[in-house]
């Protein structure tokens, strides 16, 4: 048993966790409560809406990627469209229409539905190359639009509106950020549980077949075409609900919340957590979310590590951080986590020693290569050195060169106790 | 799972409080790009920064009895929602002077955003130093009171550019080309407008918008400009479709004089480099060659010698930074934004690049001198990108459009 | 008319530059059914050696070393990453090529920072080879079509004459026989990859001083590279030669001519609302043939998809 998902999309819908249970949603529903008595400030919250709206919109995309085996490069359109029908709403609430805040992404979800009926209907004919290139195209096409229908789209600097203008509900008129996280959460917490409870659906399982064996489906039954459909179509519509919670988070759409770029990096969001498992995209996007908010408040070239992450993860862990989660389910079952305890902190030390030295060697080489010329001065883990100077790049060098010896001398070990520890049996299995 | 997600929430807490204010500097978030395709502009832009507020603050002692400016970069990758999220951690941070100047588009977001956070949140609001978003409507229909516009909007531009070009006699036909958005068509519908107005006699040969960003090649275009006869071009273009396009039509035989709005430093002024000579021309503040005077050619030198491959090219950067110097020390206090904006309405101020100032009340656009400057390798005694290539001031049109008209209807607290 | 001929010239340069890329593109779809997602990663990749190599010895030197040096990483990867990846599946390596693509931008910026670069073409050929009615045409740009036919040239005749090309062209059509026969399909993967990124590092090398080189140019071509061999149906030579002069006809005529909505709405009998800009229709009035030039690849491309999934001259199916 070396890893789990070798082939990490041929099990959608494979469980970390029973979520088939109430208690994991009842934890979640609590953490979700308690958060921000943890991290109050205005920017934390704003950072844990962002994180939910990436994990709805990562969950819908693993809708398709992950059960549907349908890999699209516009995904961006369901959200962006949804979120921009939301933010007309919003104006038309500030004009005198009565709409309580709260039900919105229940309209950004239908709009979402509604353009990927009308795009499935011919996008979804067929699996694979062609769907991703259509994705890909109309992805563009849309993006596009959004510069050239001003009317609609506002253009280059996009629409914006205010979410206080509605009625009150309960006393709140969504002004105040916290107000704002504990709705997102909310629809959160419905968007995650509605998209788990479809995959569970007949629907749902059979959009893995269709996925895993177009022609055993057919020859079952299902027309491939029409499960294609609809899991398209439930996608759009969480999809939806994510740009309509984008709307009520920062109160503006633009061209950004169509194009590419986004479509991309829901990809690697959903990538990175691992396609395999429904917990998967959650673990991405608040990973993502962290490393592309706060990593880039420390370091100029944290989309070089994010890029080094991902392609690391696509070529070691093709199961993504949930896939390398699950790989401990075996030995917990088994009762053997125990001993796994002791040779990963041996390799801790060493493998963290390994990172910060190598993250070191790159910020000295971008520091001496971009900096000011006079600027020598650099501050590294809290130590300020000269980044001109030799010792400093042969300090890190030489850490890095002994880290990744121990590593290398460290994994036999670690491989052995690994063997142990997934194989049932006495102490020397 | 849970424990990923705490330990993740732990570490970005971590992050989020570990840079939390200390009370001994003024800090000045500079939201702009600083990864990404617009980078170079944004890192350019923020070196100026730091230099001037060490040049102009901290060296000469601070303001209010030593306290120092501080200019904390935050990377908005030109995208106006992580501009959003940046400027929630700003103001955690205890921040509350906001800059920010690349793309009117993240300037309305940001605008809009301060407006509404101000309204909401009466205790800590901040003020938007805009340095370089030029859109009109950013002092016009979507003008507010924390909003300060440092740079000449499109509008004044034009009108300064349209006074010298109808004095050149020589120009009879001319092709507006610029890129599909708010600012290319801004700056179109006013050369149309104002050449209509000044010089009837000139033709408008072509006015077209091309998509922002997404043209591979301008060689089209530049062939349509060539066989359309025109004698001048004006194009609002900025970063990589400015370099395509001024080689394309020079490339193509264009004779022409190239008005331009952006055509300077981050690197364009290298790619155009000897093609260009004598022909682009660039409407901007803030004269570099030849210095006005030896504190200003000193300044550079100093620049210089810290980021040799640097440019100043956004002089108005330092008027920036030695007016709101000016404004906290005359409302006593870097806290009370409402007296700090109070203190910028209606200054005045010397610009080192030897403008006078004035920070116009009724819409908070200043008011300066504009120059039509020359990109040329003579009589350059501060050249950008390393190249030997640099601008020199032509013509002046001194306090341009100090009585234009505004549609701004400001509310005051 | 003059214009026209221009013009002719102008979409053939652009459509011989796209082929540069997509011809590498397409052999290694073919051999190895892989959509490579960073293949103009690597067309940067050449642009950046040129100039780099450029400012110790000229432009002719990075002619030939450059695109050596692309195509010997390209190998690599393909030997080391590509292969890895290869066991999991297409999805997990489309993944992994995008992915490339960010991190090739990165590292791009990271060793040569975030500005154009200036990286020019050799004063030899800098002089107008001819003039249209006032428009010149300029040497390198001649230089670039000779480049771009000979490539075309000396890969026909790879493929049509050579024992290694006749093997690359049987698996062109028949990629499990070609491996039954127990060809060393490894090695001629890594050989094809290596090839066919070399080929879009010579393309950037010539590219490079007319379009610009910047670490956004990759992303600029990056995706209507897809579109032009997908258009083209995959795995079809030929079929990406005619879709990429196509492609670079379209772009060129519909940035020139300037044909507006305006014009076909009134001659068909529609009157303008006064005033414009306070019509619901305002932007489909002010619609013009330039504004929209840029996505009508991707347009066609849909249209191609939906009719005819195979693409224009595609045989087998995707």
């Amino acid at each position: 048993m070396s890893t789990p998902a070798t082939t990490p999309l041929t099990a959608g819908t494979r469980r970390l966790i029973p979520l088939n249970h109430a208690l994991p949603w009842i934890i979640a529903a609590v953490c979700l409560f308690i958060l921000p008595y943890v991290f109050d400030s205005r920017s934390a919250l704003t950072i844990m809406n962002q994180m939910a709206i990436t994990i709805v919109f990562a969950l819908s995309y693993n809708m398709l990627l992950g059960q549907g085996g349908m890999l699209s490069f516009g995904h961006a359109v369901y959200m962006g469209l949804g979120g921009f029908f939301c933010m007309h709403l919003l104006n038309w609430v500030e004009a005198g229409l009565w709409l309580p805040l709260p039900l919105l992404p229940v309209f950004g979800g239908l709009f979402g539905l509604f353009f990927a009926f009308l795009i499935g209907s011919f996008s979804t004919r067929r699996a694979g190359t062609v769907f991703a290139m259509i994705s890909l195209g109309v992805g563009e096409l849309v993006a596009a639009c959004s510069v050239i229908i001003v009317i609609f789209f506002g253009g280059e600097e996009g629409i914006s509106g205010d979410r206080t203008m509605g009625p009150e509900v309960l006393g709140w008129d969504f002004g105040p950020q916290e107000q704002v996280y504990y709705l997102t959460a909310l629809w959160l917490l419905i968007a995650a549980l509605g998209m788990f409870l479809y995959s569970r659906t007949p629907i749902g399982r059979v959009a893995n077949a269709v996925r895993d064996n177009e022609e055993r489906a057919e020859f079952l039954g299902y027309s491939q075409r029409h499960v294609r459909w609809m899991s398209f179509m439930a996608s759009g519509f969480f999809a939806g609900i994510a740009g309509a919670l984008f709307a009520i988070n920062f109160e503006i759409l633009t061209e950004e919340n169509l194009n590419l770029t986004t479509s991309g990096s829901i990809l690697l969001v959903t990538f990175l957590g691992g396609v395999g498992f429904f917990v998967g995209p959650i673990i991405g996007a608040i990973v993502f979310t962290l490393l592309q908010t706060v990593l880039s408040l420390y370091t100029e070239i944290w989309a070089l590590y994010l890029g080094i992450l991902f392609v690391a993860t696509v070529m070691f862990f093709p199961g993504g951080l949930a896939g390398l989660l699950a790989m401990h389910v075996l030995p917990w079952k088994l009762g053997k986590i125990g001993h796994l305890v002791v040779p990963y902190a041996k390799m801790l030390i060493p493998a963290l020693a390994f990172v910060l030295s190598a993250a070191a060697v790159l910020e000295i080489l971008f520091h001496k290569r971009h900096a000011g010329l006079g600027d020598h001065e650099m501050n590294l883990y809290g130590i300020t050195f000269d980044s001109h100077g030799a010792m400093p790049l042969i300090t890190v060098l030489a850490i890095a060169a002994v880290s990744l010896f121990a590593i290398v001398k460290l994994a036999p070990g670690l491989k052995a106790a690994w063997d142990d520890a997934t194989h049932m049996g006495g102490h020397h299995g | 799972m849970k424990s990923v997600k705490k330990l993740m929430l732990g570490v970005a807490v971590a992050g989020l409080t570990a840079t939390a204010s200390f009370a001994d500097t003024i800090k000045i978030a500079f939201i702009d790009p600083l990864s990404g395709p617009f980078a170079s502009t944004g890192t350019n832009g923020l070196h100026q920064y730091q230099f001037a507020a060490d040049a102009v603050v901290n060296e000469n002692g601070g303001v209010l009895g030593g306290m120092n400016f501080e200019i904390v970069p935050f990377d908005n990758k030109i995208s106006p929602k992580e501009s959003l999220i940046q400027l929630q951690v700003a103001i955690d941070q205890g921040i509350r002077f906001i800059a920010q100047g690349n793309s009117s588009g993240v300037a309305n977001a940001l605008t809009d955003a301060i407006a509404k956070h101000n309204s909401r949140n009466p205790d800590d609001r901040v003020l938007f130093l805009n340095y370089a978003a030029v859109d009109p409507a950013l002092t016009n229909d979507k003008c507010n009171f924390w909003h300060f516009r440092f740079d000449a909007n499109a509008d004044i531009k034009m009108d300064a550019l349209t006074d010298v070009i109808a004095q050149n006699d020589g120009i009879k036909k001319i092709y507006v080309i610029g890129q599909d958005y708010s600012f290319g068509k801004a700056v179109a519908a006013a050369a149309v407008g104002m050449l209509g107005a000044k010089r009837p006699d000139i033709e408008i040969v072509g006015n077209e918008l091309h998509p922002i960003g997404k043209v591979k090649d301008f060689t089209p275009y530049a062939r349509k400009i060539v066989a359309s006869g025109a004698d001048a071009m004006i194009t609002g273009n900025w970063g990589s479709d400015m370099v395509g396009l001024g080689k394309a039509v020079i490339e193509n035989g264009f004779e022409g004089p190239i008005y331009t709005y952006y055509a300077a430093g981050s690197g364009i002024t290298a790619a155009i480099g000897e093609s260009g000579k004598g022909r682009i021309r660039l409407i901007a503040e803030g004269q570099i060659n030849p210095p006005v005077s030896d504190e200003a050619s000193a300044m550079y030198k100093a620049y210089k010698a810290k980021h040799p491959d640097g440019n100043i090219d956004q002089p108005r950067i330092f008027n920036v930074i030695g007016m709101l110097a000016k404004a906290i020390e005359g409302a006593g206090t870097a806290d009370d934004v409402v007296a700090v904006a109070k203190q910028l309405e209606g200054m005045e101020y010397q610009s080192i690049w030897g403008s006078k100032l004035f920070m116009r009340p009724q819409d908070h656009q200043l008011i300066q001198d504009m120059h039509i400057q020359v990109h040329t390798d003579e009589g350059v005694e501060f050249d950008y990108d390393g190249s030997g290539f640099g601008v020199v001031r032509e013509s002046t049109v001194s306090m341009a459009s100090m009585d234009i008209a505004t549609t701004c209807n400001m509310e005051r607290p | 008319m003059s214009l026209f001929i221009v013009n002719i010239l102008d979409g053939l340069v652009t459509g011989l530059l796209l082929f540069m890329l997509c011809s590498g593109l397409t052999l290694i779809f073919s051999m190895m059914g892989v959509l490579n997602f960073a293949h103009a990663s690597f067309y940067m990749l050449g642009a950046y050696f040129a100039y780099q190599i450029s400012l110790f010895s000229g432009f002719w030197l990075g002619l030939i070393v450059a695109p050596i040096a692309v195509g010997v990483i390209g190998a690599l990867i393909e030997r080391y990453g590509l292969r890895r990846v290869h066991k999991y599946g297409h999805v997990p390596e489309l993944i992994f090529t995008f992915g490339l693509a960010l991190l090739i931008e990165e590292a791009v910026q990271f060793f040569w920072g975030k500005s154009q670069q200036a990286y020019e073409a050799p004063e030899a050929l800098d002089f107008a080879a001819f003039q249209i009615a006032g428009n010149t045409f300029p040497a390198y740009k001649l230089f670039m079509i000779f480049v771009a036919m000979g490539l075309f040239l000396v890969l026909l005749y790879i493929l049509t004459k050579t024992r290694v090309g006749m093997t690359i062209q049987a698996a062109l059509s028949y990629p499990e026989t070609v491996q039954n026969l127990g060809h060393n399909v490894p090695m001629v993967f890594m050989g094809v990859f290596g090839v066919g990124t070399a080929m879009a590092g010579l393309a950037g090398v010539i590219a490079g001083p007319v379009l610009g080189t910047f670490p956004g140019m990759a992303f600029l071509l990056g995706s209507i590279v897809f579109v032009t061999i997908v258009i083209g149906g995959l795995g079809s030579l030929w079929g990406a030669l005619i879709a990429s002069l196509l492609i670079g006809w379209i772009q060129t005529f519909a940035a020139t001519y300037n044909v507006r909505m305006e014009d076909i709405l009134t001659s068909l009998g529609f009157t303008k609302p006064e005033p414009i800009w306070d019509s619901a229709w305002q932007d489909l009035w002010t619609l013009t043939l330039p504004q929209i030039g840029p996505i009508l690849p991707y347009l066609l491309m849909v249209i191609v998809l939906v009719v005819r999934p195979q693409g224009l001259f595609g045989k087998r199916e995707t």
